[in-house]
């Protein structure tokens, strides 16, 4: 199978990734740690990241709606997917975070709303964009992904 | 029984979040450590505490290698017990306290670290963390060995009862297993460090 079309599309997708600011250093440090003894390591790491995300993204969309909002909950909510987010390299979406976290220690309510909706654009397009990643991935075989000199 | 394979160090890794257990479980087998994940701070003292109680000298060396814990890598940021909690306790323990202890965060707080290295953390890291994180663990590790080496030979007339097993720590009976298993893991290093181990093997 002729891999080097696959292969081109895989790299400057990721380099698409890097450069829009939707990844960082992280997810090359992910991908470091896959190999054969661990062949879908990464896409298992996202994948866990994509679970705990929509959790926290409804349970701030929640607490949000509740009055009085409780903006020491909310914080350590948007704390702990900041965590996350970093955790895989998810640049926007840690920022995006950040962002929160300053509305929540101003107490500022309508910037909370204004950031919870753009964190869940970012999510969205970050799945979207890492699912079309890992199925090109996929398309080469796990000896194929496996090799780290194509980064 | 093997006793001349290396088993590798074991370490206890403590995060609420499933996420960075799997990065810190696959960080720590790539750097070739055994590995044992708990979610919470509680059930990391369970983990130690139990095998703290279990290990009742002389006992089978297949049980002791198991258990024994040679470093803890702790998150900071728990709900209930902190990571500095967590930390606390272990240095509380007579058991426990030489067993190295690593903090991890997220959060880059000088006063945070410094509260961690006063009371007895052998190292901080930020999140997330690295591969090239997982060499300064080693150091820790063999460190603390030395250091119960020492407090061996200090104490070596209460180690007598403790000889079957390795006279690693100050308290010959109800030592942390990690104590243990260190004299009979790492053939070469044991050699250099803790000769008398070379004659507790034969129990």
């Amino acid at each position: 199978m002729d891999y080097s079309n696959l292969r081109r599309q895989i790299i400057s997708m990721k380099k698409s990734l890097f450069d829009q600011g939707y990844l960082d250093e992280q997810f090359n440090q992910l991908e470091e740690l896959q190999d054969d003894s661990s062949p879908n390591f990464v896409e298992e790491v996202v994948a866990l990241f994509f679970k705990d995300s929509s959790r926290l993204l409804t349970n701030i969309e929640r607490a949000l709606e509740k009055y009085p909002q409780d903006f020491y909950r909310l914080d350590s909510l948007a704390h702990q997917f900041k965590g996350s987010g970093s955790s895989i390299g998810a640049l926007r979406m840690k920022n995006e975070c950040s962002m929160f976290k300053a509305h929540c220690s101003d107490r500022n309510l309508e910037g909370c709303r204004r950031s919870l909706q753009k964190m869940k654009r970012e999510h969205a397009t970050l799945k979207q964009k890492l699912e079309t990643y890992f199925q090109l991935l996929r398309q080469v075989g796990p000896r194929e992904r496996a090799v780290n000199s194509w980064k | 029984m093997a006793v001349a394979t290396e088993t590798p160090f074991h370490v206890l890794a403590v995060d609420d979040s499933l996420l960075d257990r799997k990065l810190i479980e696959r960080l720590l087998k790539t750097s070739s450590f055994q590995v044992t994940t708990v979610d919470s701070g509680s059930k990391a003292l369970e983990f130690l505490g139990i095998h703290g109680e279990d290990s009742s000298p002389p006992v089978s060396d297949a049980d002791q290698l198991e258990v024994a814990v040679n470093l803890i890598i702790t998150d900071y940021c728990m709900p209930g017990m902190t990571g500095y909690d967590l930390l606390k306790k272990i240095k509380e323990s007579t058991s426990l306290r030489d067993i190295p202890v690593v903090i991890m965060s997220s959060e880059n707080i000088p006063s945070r670290i410094n509260r961690c290295l006063e009371e007895g953390a052998d190292e901080f890291f930020l999140k997330p963390v690295r591969l090239s994180d997982m060499s300064k663990l080693k150091p820790h590790i063999l460190k603390s060995r030395c250091k119960e080496h020492y407090h061996q030979e200090q104490h070596q007339q209460s180690d007598s009862d403790s000889d079957s097993n390795s006279n690693e720590c100050s308290n010959p009976t109800n030592n942390s297993s990690s104590d243990n298993s260190n004299s009979r893991k790492r053939k070469a290093e044991d050699d250099e460090v803790l000769p008398q181990t070379n004659r507790s093997r034969h129990s």
